[in-house]
């Protein structure tokens, strides 16, 4: 038996030596989970094979699962992809560099006009948009036969117990401070206090039938609920799933996201980041990974190249007059977020 | 929030403490005229202090320190009233919590009850699925015990977050047992999204931990206690209550502390079952440290459930004052 | 009657136990990505399943440090078993008190104080931190099922070999562990299967770049699983059940496994 076991054990450190450590030649890409075309890191792997460069490809769930791990583990990646109001976080910890835009000659040429220079960065000095959308309600026409084109729908006792929240404070608070009429980024208390009690309202009315985040999509396809809000990435997808389902952003206004490219501070191949988000930018590429996606797309080469089939998608590319609604997410203050915090307990434990 | 770093002065006093640790055992083989047996624990007693001890006195001082690492009390009253953050930056913003309507907030006072009293639940319920069955399995005419503990062990080496979200396939309303109800002309329950659904999920997972320490305890009984009840008149009713019960009561414990505790801080399972409209005392702690970022809270939150287990512990072990978990596996 | 009876009840409690698996296994065999919606039976989840750079990754993770965790847990702890019964009544308290910490700490805790060490120390997270905590964790279960054993052989049969003139291995390896081999045998089974079913202790101790099948799944769970995953665990199904079973049979006439 012990004999066994010491082989066992030197089996076990033969297989050690084949999982890798950190090399020079790698770029570590932190992003969302399915949020990159395959094809297009096996395009860039090739282009650059002369450098031997490999792709680590690393996934997180929500930017504030990726927020502690860009904290707590230094120097692990080169490229990570935050959400706007992250990226503002990060730049006022410090955890970002700045873009060398000499080593970007693809990234701002094609970027939408409209999405540079924006609020959270200005200049886009330290990102660069990857992918953007919007918030909105994402309904089931053979369960619903109102015009869905308000957020008081989700908040209508005639859909009881049908309603899919986002387990998200952001979000779902954003989504009652619209409906009330406040702008999402308020810091007013009581206008935080008044949409924290719509939100529990609507739970004890029974009209939430769950607070989930990317369970919603699948669930939606199977017809599980009425009604949902969704980001508009995950609204295209279950679109292409069930064509019963249909997407709109409400007239109150929305939020309107960009997840960014951005360097690390402490990313150890800077260099490579860089010529890691150049490609991605190329017009062509950006094609993959739109449709790969199927979120909207800032990258004006790529929306050319995909013509009609991607104008005339209401989801992707929703009317102007729709996005002049939205606004995007600021980052808030620390002590804005404690209250923020607070409420948001009171929601998920109200009965 | 910035986390907590060793300071320079650290590595030489680790090192001191190794040397001494060393000198010690040095001294004692000395002292002894060579290696006797408590010797040999001595590589694990470093481990415990480096994996063990340290960690704990972490968590202690993020709980009792704030964000700038100053020493405070308010993280555990954050605990008590877990409104005290909000209506601290309220008044600092110089308005009145209590004219927004805030006085103490109890979600974590009352997340922790909810938590306790889905864990008792739990463990009363696979006590009563658990003890039965462990009953039959070492029942000696029924031979099949060891293959059958075998069946019992291999759902566990199945990936523990697979099984939730198959348990999650069949639930749904328009899941596996609700498609099978409506084609056979029945209506459509509400299996999920509710208390109900958590708590299977947590019999689901804990059942194991429950039959196998009494398993263990019933099996190795010796059988001539309860033979000599029957032959002295006992019914077999009275034969269990007075003489098999009293005997396996060890396994039971065992089995008790070994479901009850985990369960007060099961995760994931109220999310994926519960639909997210309750939390327990697990989802408390991971959203105060991850969404919240808090780690000074966080930890707060952990130091009190890890006294309340600590204590539940010593009070078991006051029923069970010999048992050291011995019937545990 | 009884026997029916006694039977009847063991299969209900064993159909509760495996209808998820049994879920599960059905769905890897499914045509189409839905859950609940059955498109035909194919493999093409198998053949993505070992195309999967990713999946395959992780499946070597989990199991080298479920085995490293199991063999290093069960040599320090049967070490530390035989120490600490041979203990004066104090330290033998305060050591049984600090084993029992981690197996009545709740896992969520477990992993965050293991990352603060971490932090602490300044040390990357990856496969060598997960693995640590792994054997962190796996040790007082592997002391917990020594225990009972060494407390059933004779007190003093190590000091009389030590006194015969044996050496402390000797004395080891000859007296105290073919004794105690049960008890070691099921303290690294049981390490095993804890190591390859943790879920929340690796998630806080290990970086992304480093995953094992556990916080893999975790990372697409709130997506809805690939039905690759399922492949996966179907195969591993098959694999535990044919190798427990045979275990069982050869060890089922002294000493049942989990005892």
């Amino acid at each position: 038996m012990t004999k066994k076991l010491v082989c066992l054990a030197l089996a076990c450190l033969m297989a050690l030596v084949s999982v890798s450590a950190l090399a020079a030649n790698y770029v570590n890409v932190f992003n969302w989970e399915d949020y990159i075309s395959e094809e297009a890191i096996q395009l860039f792997e090739e282009e650059y094979k002369d450098l031997d460069l490999h792709v680590n490809y690393m996934n997180f769930t929500t930017n504030e699962d990726m927020m502690v791990q860009v904290r707590t583990s230094p120097g692990a990646f080169d490229v990570v992809v935050p959400s706007e109001y992250c990226v503002e976080r990060m730049i006022k910890e410090g955890l970002i560099q700045e873009l060398n835009y000499d080593l970007l000659p693809n990234a701002k040429k094609y970027t939408l006009p409209e999405l540079l220079d924006p609020s959270y960065d200005p200049a886009n000095a330290h990102s660069i948009p990857y992918m953007w959308g919007t918030l909105g309600i994402l309904y089931n026409t053979e369960l619903v036969d109102d015009e869905i084109d308000s957020w008081k729908w989700m908040f209508d006792e005639k859909y009881a117990g049908s309603v899919f929240m986002l387990d998200s404070i952001r979000d779902s608070m954003g989504m009652a401070l619209k409906y009330l009429g406040y702008s999402m980024n308020t810091k007013d208390p009581k206008e935080l206090t008044a949409a924290a009690n719509l939100l529990i309202d609507q739970k004890a009315r029974g009209i939430v039938k769950a607070y989930q985040v990317d369970e919603t999509k699948d669930k939606m396809v199977n017809g599980e609920a009425a009604l949902a809000l969704v980001w508009s990435g995950d609204a295209e997808y279950a679109q292409e799933l069930n064509d019963k389902l249909a997407y709109v952003i409400p007239q109150e206004g929305s939020n309107i996201w960009v997840d960014c490219f951005v360097i690390p501070s402490t990313a150890r191949n800077v260099e490579y980041a860089h010529l890691f988000i150049d490609f991605m930018s190329r017009p062509e590429i950006a094609v993959l990974n739109v449709q790969e996606i199927g979120y909207s797309c800032p990258n004006q080469g790529a929306i050319e190249l995909m013509g009609e089939e991607y104008t005339s998608n209401t989801t992707m590319n929703p009317p102007e007059e729709k996005v002049a609604l939205c606004e995007y997410f600021n980052d808030i203050d620390e002590g804005s977020m404690k209250i923020y915090n607070a409420l948001w307990g009171k929601v998920k434990n109200a009965k | 929030m910035t986390s907590f770093q060793a300071p320079a002065w650290s590595v030489p006093v680790l090192i001191a403490a190794f040397v001494i640790f060393i000198g010690l055992v040095i001294f004692y083989v000395i002292k002894s005229r060579g290696i006797r047996r408590p010797l040999f624990a001595m590589p694990y007693t470093a481990w415990v202090a480096l994996f063990t001890v340290i960690p704990c006195l972490l968590i202690a001082y993020y709980a009792f320190t704030d964000a700038a690492g100053r020493f405070t009390l308010d993280n555990f009253k954050s605990f008590w009233d877990s409104d005290y953050e909000m209506n601290r930056e309220l008044i600092e913003m110089g308005m009145d919590p209590a004219e927004l309507g805030f006085g103490r907030g109890t979600v974590n006072v009352d997340t922790l009850v909810y938590s306790l009293w889905m864990a008792l639940l739990c463990t009363v319920i696979c006590l009563a699925l658990g003890y039965p069955a462990a009953y039959i399995m070492a029942d000696r005419e029924f031979r099949l015990g060891a293959t059958i503990v075998v069946l019992f062990i291999i759902p566990m080496w199945m990936n523990f977050l697979l099984r939730t979200i198959a348990w999650m396939s069949l639930l749904e309303d328009n899941g596996l047992i609700n498609n099978f109800l409506a084609s056979i002309g029945l209506p459509r329950l509400r299996l999920m999204y509710n208390s109900g659904a958590v708590l299977m999920g947590m019999i689901y997972n804990y059942l194991p931990f429950m039959v196998f320490p009494i398993y263990n305890v019933l099996n190795k009984m010796d059988l001539k206690y309860s033979e000599a009840a029957m032959d002295l008149g006992a019914s077999p009713i009275k034969t269990f209550l007075k003489v098999t019960l009293p005997l396996s009561l060890p396994g039971v414990v065992s089995g008790i502390t070994m479901v009850f505790m985990p369960s007060v801080t099961t995760f994931f399972i109220p999310r994926v079952l519960g639909g997210g409209n309750t939390e327990m005392f697990g989802d408390l702690i991971e959203r105060t440290f991850l969404t919240a970022n808090n780690w000074n809270v966080g930890s707060a939150l952990s130091l009190i459930m890890m006294v309340l287990i600590l204590l539940s512990l010593g009070l078991l072990r006051k029923v069970d004052p010999e048992g050291e978990g011995e019937g545990m596996l | 009657m009884k026997k029916f009876l006694q039977r009847f009840y063991i299969i209900l409690i064993l159909l509760f136990l495996y209808v998820p698996i049994l879920v599960l296994i059905v769905q890897s065999f499914n045509a189409g990505k839905s859950r609940a919606k059955w498109e035909g039976l194919s493999f093409v989840w198998y053949e993505e399943l070992f195309k999967s750079s990713a999946i395959m990754d992780a499946l070597k993770v989990t199991v080298t440090i479920a085995l490293l965790a199991a063999v290093i847990s069960t040599v320090l702890g049967t070490l530390a078993a035989i120490g600490i019964y041979a203990m004066k009544k104090r330290p033998q308290a305060l050591m049984m008190t600090l084993t029992n910490i981690p197996m009545t700490m709740p896992d969520i805790v477990t992993g965050i104080s293991l990352m603060l060490l971490y932090l602490f120390f300044r040390v990357d997270r990856g496969y060598w931190t997960m693995l640590l905590a792994h054997i962190t964790f796996d040790i007082p279960y592997v002391i917990l099922s020594v225990m009972p054993k060494l407390k059933q052989m004779n007190k003093f049969s190590y000091e009389a070999a030590l006194d015969l003139g044996c050496t402390p291995g000797q004395a080891l390896r000859k007296v105290i562990l073919p004794a105690v081999k049960p008890g070691v045998v099921t303290g690294a089974m049981l390490a095993f299967t804890l190591s390859l079913d943790d879920f929340t202790i690796s998630y806080f101790t290990t970086s992304p770049l480093v995953q094992n099948l556990s916080t893999l799944i975790y990372s697409q769970a709130r997506k809805g699983i690939k039905p690759t995953l399922n492949a996966l665990s179907a195969l591993m199904f098959i694999t535990l059940l044919v190798l427990l079973l045979i275990v069982n049979r050869r060890t089922a006439d002294n000493h049942p496994v989990k005892s």
